[in-house]
């Protein structure tokens, strides 16, 4: 899955990752390989990344918008 | 023909000049270069702003039913006129002026008439030149570019928002230069609110999983595009003073250059007229005595 966080005064983080934690507005969730298409907004909290090589990286984010589409994932953070 | 001495210090005044104008030259040229970083780092963020907010029309769903799409007749109206805090720019601030001043006098014209625009000012050039016109701003918030942070300019643009919402304001224009290039500038005059999208030809319609719904979905990505469009407007317009003041200086520089140029040329010829005139004394002073 291909992955790009982008804030209005950045590219935050842009890669291949093997699966995410998204803090949803309804509660967070996890997106793996072959997720089907979402829009989700997102609420205050930590995005969790966990890359190829099974390294974990945080991120922490004021809310946003994300779209999953064909193992593309956009995070548009504020 | 001017004395020599006149020659020498106007040869020094303008030198001087041309080291200022040179030295803001090169401040510009790299403030222009952070500005365009930002720039070019807004873009990517903005696009896919608006590709998500074309996915959401694409799969059915009407934006323009969304409280900052509505649309009213025009009656009061707010024009946004983004200038500089700085002049020696060239026509960068009169541009804008002359821009807010042709809109009040066609397009909003009847609603000028009653009172009912309101010219809110960022950046002061612009406010004073319309000022000094006769056009009462109605609001100023010049200090915007001293921290142009997108948590700062949301901020303008949530009152904003909230001020169409309430009915205070029917419809908010931009008027603003937008960045191209280092060299060029381009005015443009858009429409804040109500929102408009493009109906899209979404050709790639695909079903879409709402997390947690539709509705919650649009009420948040339609203000945060918003947002967004405010707060690249001012990056573009922070980008494009910079380039128009780079431009404007090298102008005056290379001015200087070639009027230092002429000067001299007057210099030596005034004191070579001057030194033919001395030896021609001396040698007939010389005639006379050997008379």
């Amino acid at each position: 899955m291909y992955l790009e966080i982008i804030s209005p005064e950045k590219t935050l983080y842009e890669g291949e990752v093997q699966a995410l934690v998204l803090p949803g507005t309804g509660g967070s969730f996890g997106i793996l390989k072959n997720h089907a298409a979402m829009i989700s907004s997102l609420k205050a909290g930590k995005i969790k990344i966990t890359e190829a090589d099974k390294k974990e990286v945080f991120f922490e984010i004021k809310g946003g918008t994300a779209e999953v589409q064909k193992n593309n994932i956009i995070v548009l953070a504020e | 023909m001017a004395n020599l001495k006149d020659i020498r210090s106007r040869i020094a005044s303008v030198q001087s000049t041309k080291q200022i104008t040179n030295a803001m030259k090169m401040v510009s040229a790299a403030k222009l270069r952070k500005a365009q970083d930002a720039v070019t780092r807004i873009r990517p963020y903005a696009n896919k702003q608006h590709e998500i907010l074309e996915h959401l029309s694409a799969s059915g769903l009407d934006i323009s039913e969304n409280p900052y799409a509505e649309k009213r007749e025009p009656k009061k109206v707010m024009i946004v006129a983004i200038s500089s805090n700085r002049g020696l720019c060239g026509p960068f601030n009169a541009n804008v002026s002359k821009k807010v001043i042709e809109l009040l006098t066609t397009v909003y014209a009847e609603q000028f008439q009653h009172k009912h625009v309101h010219i809110l000012t960022l950046g002061k050039k612009g406010g004073d030149i319309l000022a000094s016109k006769g056009y009462r701003t109605f609001e100023r918030a010049d200090h915007v570019y001293e921290d142009l942070t997108f948590g700062k300019v949301s901020e303008y643009a949530n009152t904003m928002m909230k001020e169409f919402i309430d009915g205070k304001y029917d419809r908010i224009d931009f008027v603003y230069n937008q960045f191209k290039n280092a060299a060029v500038q381009i005015l443009r005059h858009e429409q804040f609110l109500p929102i408009h999208t493009s109906a899209s030809a979404g050709n790639h319609k695909t079903d879409y999983i709402f997390e947690p719904d539709v509705d919650s979905i649009v009420k948040q990505i339609v203000p945060n595009t918003l947002r967004t469009m405010l707060y690249k407007v001012l990056i573009d317009s922070f980008a494009a003073e910079q380039g128009a003041r780079m431009t404007a200086m090298h102008k005056a520089t290379d001015n200087a250059t070639q009027m230092i140029r002429e000067l001299k040329l007057t210099y030596n010829k005034a004191r070579q007229a001057a030194i033919t005139t001395e030896i021609l004394e001396i040698t007939a002073g010389a005639e006379a005595l050997k008379g």
